[in-house]
């Protein structure tokens, strides 16, 4: 399918233009700039992520006095290059985004567009499936979860999967529903479209921009999440180093090497930020279309 | 002769919800109307916002349940009609052509959908196929290959004239299909639909508020007030002769192009027609200038009218 096109308003353009472009223009920028570090960033840095260097533990980065020449970001406290690792866990950080995200999306997309377009019993039912994952505390679960079953990244990306999703169903249940009446949806109707057709190809594509928008929401809850859970020793397991894992590790040391948390921290923070610079430049790109 | 469309006691009413403590109303959007419409002829519908009109036309495409009643389409209960056959006997042209085609496909792919819908036509076929309709309704074939936001108005509703004569349905419904459009556009159109009837021997159902387009097209018209058929006759008897005073003031309320003469006061008064709670006896009375006792108790027996027509008042 062709490109859509984003209609903006004459009044609508000087306002969003100026201030929200830029954090978009940022926000694009972070998010590319570690996605990149994340695929290929590896090549550039000499140390593995792994290997342990006991004679050059927790040696500080450039800035510093004292920094071992060679480990640009320096070293843990068991002497692992921190630049190696952090690229490192910038990977396993945007895959459970990703990871999450989709399987939230499909999920939540498909509850929510089923219960807003049919109504009725089958809305009643998405309702329920709502209010109950809504009463259900994510922490709790995924902690209680990791901690029955084992860590891994599979669990992690699993465990928020199945409970991040009730943004998009609230989301897509709502835009369906504005929408589900409008002509063009009748039009295909009374074209002999199948049900199948309207809410894939009439429904879905006019509620994507909201979606987009939900997804970037979702995508830096997910990173901070496991962030959160590996910091408890409940994410991803060691020597795996996630951004959380490595703030966990490095907080023994924090009182006189601080650097060891900041900069796993410092990430994480630009990540998140970027990754919501996005999502409001595309709430602001694609606010100014209507609903049709 | 068979009709196109026969419309038998059709009823449609919706709960209205009023919140946790209110009752729940009862609205009686189309309220027993019976008629039917001679192939290859144009019915035309007319009456105030609200009175039923659209509803009218979703029931008889089959996107409403009516709550009685029955429609028959070319003989056919519509109800037993799969969405596929339904398809290739009656298509709509909807009001607002901004809002008729979906915004994220292109128009080639809007007017194609009837007929990949159908699942049996080639792919060669279909482009032919809406190739040849798209020059039929006016559209060069590069604004096939456009976004419906980069279309005028006119142009949107051509594009959606054309999805709905791509598979060539024998029956159109009209709902308002000018009412959205510049003033200098409505003629353009008006005459497309025209032309396009006579061509291809397609039976209208043409809903309106204005009752000039009305007279244009329809060889037969319908005046619908709350909900009911309160006047049915030929185009040229019913504007020469209306019968109801309902009629009688739509007709005085079409404005006229001479300066000076502002918005003539056709004598209706400001009570809003409510189909919530609809009036006993006839249901005009309330805003009727003539209405004497019997119209506030007794609702009025349809009673024929020549040559053809119908009027449901005690007075007439």
């Amino acid at each position: 399918m062709s490109e859509p096109i984003a209609i903006q308003g004459p009044l609508q353009a000087p306002l969003t233009s100026r201030v929200g472009m830029t954090g978009f223009a940022i926000g694009i920028a972070i998010v590319g700039i570690i996605a990149v570090a994340a695929l290929i960033g590896n090549q550039f840095v000499p140390h593995d992520p792994f290997t342990q260097d006991l004679g050059n533990r927790l040696k500080p980065p450039f800035w510093m006095e004292g920094t071992q020449a060679g480990h640009l970001l320096g070293t843990d406290q068991l002497g692992r290059d921190y630049l190696a690792r952090l690229v490192y866990g910038a990977r396993i950080s945007l895959l459970i985004g990703i990871m999450t995200v989709i399987t939230s999306g499909v999920i939540g997309i498909t509850l929510g567009v089923l219960g807003g377009f049919f109504g009725g019993r089958v809305d009643d039912a998405v309702l329920f499936a709502i209010t109950t994952r809504l009463s259900i505390p994510v922490v709790l679960v995924a902690l209680a979860v990791v901690g029955l079953m084992g860590s891994g990244l599979g669990l992690v990306v699993a465990t928020l999967g199945l409970l991040l999703w009730d943004r998009f169903a609230v989301v897509a249940r709502a835009t369906t529903m504005q929408i589900r009446n409008l002509d063009y949806v009748n039009a295909a109707r009374c074209a002999g479209a199948s049900t199948m057709h309207l809410l894939v190809k009439e429904i879905v594509p006019n509620i994507a921009s909201h979606l987009a928008v939900v997804a970037t929401l979702e995508m830096a809850l997910a990173i901070l999440l496991e962030a959160a859970l590996s910091f408890l020793g409940l994410g991803v397991p060691p020597p795996l180093p996630s951004w959380g894992l490595m703030i966990a590790e490095g907080k023994d040391y924090m009182f006189f090497s601080a650097w060891v948390i900041m900069i796993p921290g410092v990430a994480l923070f630009v990540l998140v930020l970027g990754i919501n610079l996005v999502g409001d430049g595309l709430r602001n790109l694609l606010g100014s279309e209507r609903l049709r | 002769m068979t009709s196109a469309i026969e419309v038998r006691n059709l009823r449609c009413e919706f709960r209205v919800n009023g919140g946790w403590f209110a009752a729940e109303k009862r609205v009686i959007a189309v309220d027993d109307v019976t008629f039917r419409v001679p192939a290859g002829s144009v019915l035309g519908i007319v009456g105030e916002s609200g009175c039923g009109k659209s509803t009218l036309a979703r029931l008889i495409l089959g996107l409403l349940k009516p709550t009685a009643g029955t429609v028959l389409v070319d003989g056919k209960r519509l109800f037993d009609l799969d969405r596929k056959a339904r398809a290739r006997l009656i298509q709509p042209v909807f009001q607002d052509p901004f809002a008729s085609l979906n915004p994220r496909h292109r128009i080639k792919d809007i007017v194609a959908l009837p007929l990949t819908a159908q699942g049996t036509f080639s792919r060669a076929e279909i482009e032919r196929r809406v190739a040849q309709i798209l020059e039929r309704v006016g559209l060069s074939a590069a604004m096939g290959e456009r976004m419906p936001a980069q279309l005028s108005g006119g142009q949107r509703q051509r594009a959606a004239i054309a999805r709905a004569l791509v598979l060539e349905p024998r029956i159109v419904i009209c709902d308002e299909p000018t009412s959205a459009l510049d003033v200098s556009v409505q003629a353009q159109i008006l005459n497309l639909l025209a032309d396009l009837r006579r061509d291809l021997g397609l039976t209208y159902l043409f809903i309106s508020h204005n009752l000039a387009v009305v007279e244009h097209v329809a060889s037969e018209v319908a005046v619908m007030y709350l909900g009911r058929i309160v006047e049915r006759n030929e185009t040229d008897a019913l504007f020469r002769a209306p019968g109801h005073p309902y009629t009688q003031a739509l007709l005085q309320s079409v404005l006229t192009p001479e300066p000076g003469r502002g918005v003539p006061d056709i004598g209706l008064g400001d009570a809003m027609p409510d189909p919530s709670n609809i009036p006993p006896g006839c249901r005009f009375n309330p805003r009727c200038r003539i209405a004497v006792e019997r119209c506030r108790t007794v609702a009025p027996s349809p009673m024929a009218r020549p040559p053809q027509g119908m009027v449901e008042c005690h007075l007439a």
